[in-house]
């Protein structure tokens, strides 16, 4: 749900198929930058009931799904 | 409540420094700029000090009000970034006014001029004998800016901004909120010269931290424009335009996103002057004004982020 979710964030985002996003995709190949990162970050606090920070390392969709899962399983 | 917005004024340094010009002296470029912060150029001052800008705004105010000094109760003024601590840019804009009346600076950073209204607000309430008092934000931001950041440097310009409030029943509610701390946007002093003091000390420059300054600045927005809705009975519909602080661009466009309505109801100068800290509000109030949009009876909502951490919103009926 959380790995759905996101994929069809980021598509709706950055005008992109969510059938071309997959795990392994690189934010940096989406054109996102940091504010980018922010913007989805807060969607997702209200989306998951959750607060998250984005970091460098969170570099790729996987990433970014594992970090919010970790989050919304507690 | 207590007063009502008469008139308004704005002054910017004729300079306008472009993104092509900055990439002359750090490392960015005019498509990054706009990209991340909406900003195209700013006005920079090369001979004029904040007191002067502030004096130059205030005077318009007061012309465009059809008042003289001689009628003003009160100066309220707003800085970061003035030429002195003290004299206060109040008392020098009194000066350069050549008024007589009392005048004081209050200091909350971005969120300032927001702040005056409220202290305006308050000193017509507490002497009946009051009819006009002048507030001014006016910034050299240029002066407090790491010139080798990229992060920051791109991002701020000079300018100054002035109303003219009259008794009235057009201020109707506002809210405030503090979250004390500096991690997240400061300015230190210069720390002196003590041969004593051991402590080190940041750069006397803006130092900020660009994502969490974001999360707050749009939460901020939305909570408190969604506090004075609903304590308002009103929706978002009710409001003519909302005239924000002009931090950045994808700010703004972020929090009308979320409060689900149209990016134009939110007043935009910042392509043109960059982010002018406390001289935001009225120079966009100013623009409004001047463009012929703004009616009689509109409500307004103004709203403010900045350093402190503070922020601040208030409803007003035009």
């Amino acid at each position: 749900m959380v790995k759905e979710k996101i994929i069809a964030m980021l598509a709706e985002a950055t005008d992109t198929d969510a059938a071309d996003i997959t795990l392994d995709t690189q934010f940096s190949d989406l054109g996102i930058d940091s504010l980018d990162m922010t913007e989805m970050a807060m969607d997702l606090e209200d989306e998951f009931s959750i607060e998250f920070t984005p970091s460098p390392e969170i570099n790729t969709v996987g990433k970014l799904v594992e970090a919010v899962e970790k989050l919304v399983e507690g | 409540m207590s007063f009502r917005i008469t008139g308004t004024g704005m002054y910017v340094p004729p300079k306008a420094v472009t993104n092509d010009d900055l990439a002359q002296i750090v490392e960015t470029n005019d498509e990054w700029i706009q990209k991340r912060v909406g900003i195209r150029e700013r006005r920079i001052s090369e001979t004029e000090f904040t007191s002067e800008m502030g004096a130059k705004a205030a005077q318009a105010a007061l012309d465009d009000a059809g008042i003289k000094t001689e009628d003003l109760d009160m100066i309220l003024a707003a800085t970061v970034s003035g030429e002195t601590v003290s004299p206060s840019m109040a008392c020098m804009i009194q000066n350069r006014l050549g008024a007589t009346c009392p005048a004081m600076e209050v200091n909350a950073a971005c969120s300032a001029f927001l702040f005056l209204l409220e202290t305006a607000a308050a000193f017509f309430a507490l002497h009946k004998e009051y009819k006009r008092i002048l507030v001014v934000g006016c910034e050299r931001m240029s002066g407090i800016l790491d010139w080798n950041d990229r992060s920051t440097c791109v991002i701020f310009g000079d300018g100054a901004g002035s109303a003219v409030l009259e008794r009235g029943e057009g201020y109707l509610d506002s809210v405030c909120t503090v979250k004390g701390g500096d991690d997240v946007i400061k300015i230190p002093h210069f720390i002196g010269m003590s041969p004593w003091f051991k402590t080190e000390q940041d750069t006397p420059y803006i130092h900020m931290a660009g994502q969490e300054t974001f999360k707050y600045a749009v939460s901020s927005i939305e909570s408190d424009i969604n506090t004075l809705l609903e304590r308002n009975n009103l929706t978002i519909d009710d409001i003519a335009y909302i005239v924000p602080h002009q931090a950045n661009q994808r700010i703004l466009d972020f929090a009308a996103k979320r409060l689900k309505t149209d990016p134009a109801k939110f007043v935009s100068n910042i392509a043109k002057y960059g982010n002018t800290s406390s001289a935001s509000i009225p120079m966009a109030l100013h623009e409004l004004k001047a463009s012929g949009k703004l009616k009689r009876g509109d409500k307004l909502i103004l709203c403010a982020f900045g350093g402190g951490l503070s922020n601040m919103a208030c409803l007003i009926e035009y």
